[in-house]
């Protein structure tokens, strides 16, 4: 083999990567805490390859650090994705460890517990200026939307134009209201779910597969 | 903001100090230096408001920083309010191409444990401030 043809051979190779379609986007899941970010994350990595992704809890910042499920396949009418899910911690502008003392927690666990809180929040937001193709922004349908936080984050995920997908989740609850979450985020259409039940999720892989495909 | 304070730093003595922050001035700082400077401010107990706030990338800088300085019995974060974004942006697209944000807004931080939001709708933001 020549050299030029061994040239070409490596350039083929480089550009195949490149624009592979088979190539896993990584996709974040946002939110603020106690969304059900990680019940959602559980409930397509489940749906879709078996495995759960981590521990889920009605405790603020049960996930502290940003967890990855890789080569999830989603296959819906006739679009087929493989996304890496990043399920991450949810994010605050303020962590005070007394807040954990109101679930039965002794000083030492609830000051360990923040600590690792705050570092998974600045990992997240990391993660998110840095190492995702794409969000999904989840939202308790059974609380405000409109606080600071999901208008910064909503503004990052814009700024760096990600695609985003906004889920309304805890449908079953009976305070909720999607229209409240689709008032607050006009720009962006929602999808309203409990990933909990498992309420509506047919729904959310089409659009998954529409979005990040 | 120490230029602007005469009494030190905001020790509990003599109220809340408020630090307005011009437009003009932030907009020779980089970005890191204005974080920096906020929670300086923030950290000292003092209210930070900036007539134009932060790019989108900012706050994201501000979030992860203000992460990595928690720490328990001494700092529990910021609180932070800026009116909405507008739907209608006058943001052109040669702005955004260039990078500029222009739909910045007037933002008010302060420290977590002694800001309260009452208040917020698109153009009044109501909070409560004590002191430490």
């Amino acid at each position: 083999m020549g050299l030029f043809t061994e040239l070409k051979d490596s350039i083929s190779r480089v550009t195949d990567k490149l624009f592979s379609a088979q190539e896993p986007k990584r996709i974040g899941i946002y939110g603020p805490p106690n969304a059900g970010k990680t019940t959602l994350a559980n409930r397509i990595a489940r749906d879709w390859t078996g495995d759960a992704v981590g521990p889920e809890s009605h405790i603020p910042h049960e996930t502290r650090r940003a967890r990855r499920k890789e080569n999830v396949e989603i296959e819906r009418n006739g679009k087929k994705v493989t996304i890496d899910i990043v399920d991450t911690p949810g994010v605050t502008t303020k962590v005070d460890y007394e807040e954990f003392l109101d679930h039965d927690m002794e000083k030492e666990d609830a000051v360990r517990r923040s600590r690792e809180a705050t570092e998974g929040v600045a990992e997240a937001m990391h993660w998110l200026r840095e190492d995702v193709d794409g969000v999904i922004y989840v939202l308790d349908s059974s609380t405000d939307p409109f606080t600071q936080v999901n208008t910064m984050l909503i503004g990052i995920i814009e700024s760096q134009d990600l695609p985003v997908l906004i889920l309304a989740n805890k449908t079953d609850l009976e305070e909720s209201s999607v229209q409240r979450i689709r008032n607050a985020f006009p720009q962006h259409e929602t999808i309203p779910l409990s990933a909990l039940e498992g309420d509506n999720m047919d729904e959310v892989y089409a659009k998954i597969a529409e979005y990040f495909g | 903001m120490p230029e602007v304070k005469e009494d030190g730093p905001n020790d509990g003595g003599g109220g809340v100090q408020i630090d307005l922050i011009g437009a003009d001035r932030m907009a020779n700082m980089a970005g890191m230096e204005k974080i920096r400077m906020i929670l300086d401010g923030v950290r000292d107990g003092n209210i930070v408001i900036l007539e134009k706030g932060l790019s989108p990338d900012e706050e994201s800088k501000l979030i992860e920083v203000t992460m990595t300085e928690i720490s328990p019995d001494e700092f529990n974060g910021i609180e932070i309010e800026t009116y909405p974004r507008s739907e209608t942006s006058d943001q052109s697209f040669l702005d955004r191409l260039m990078g500029k944000e222009s739909s910045a807004k007037l933002t008010v931080i302060g420290p977590a444990n002694q800001i309260e939001t009452l208040h917020k709708d698109e153009n009044l933001i109501s909070a409560l401030v004590s002191r430490k």
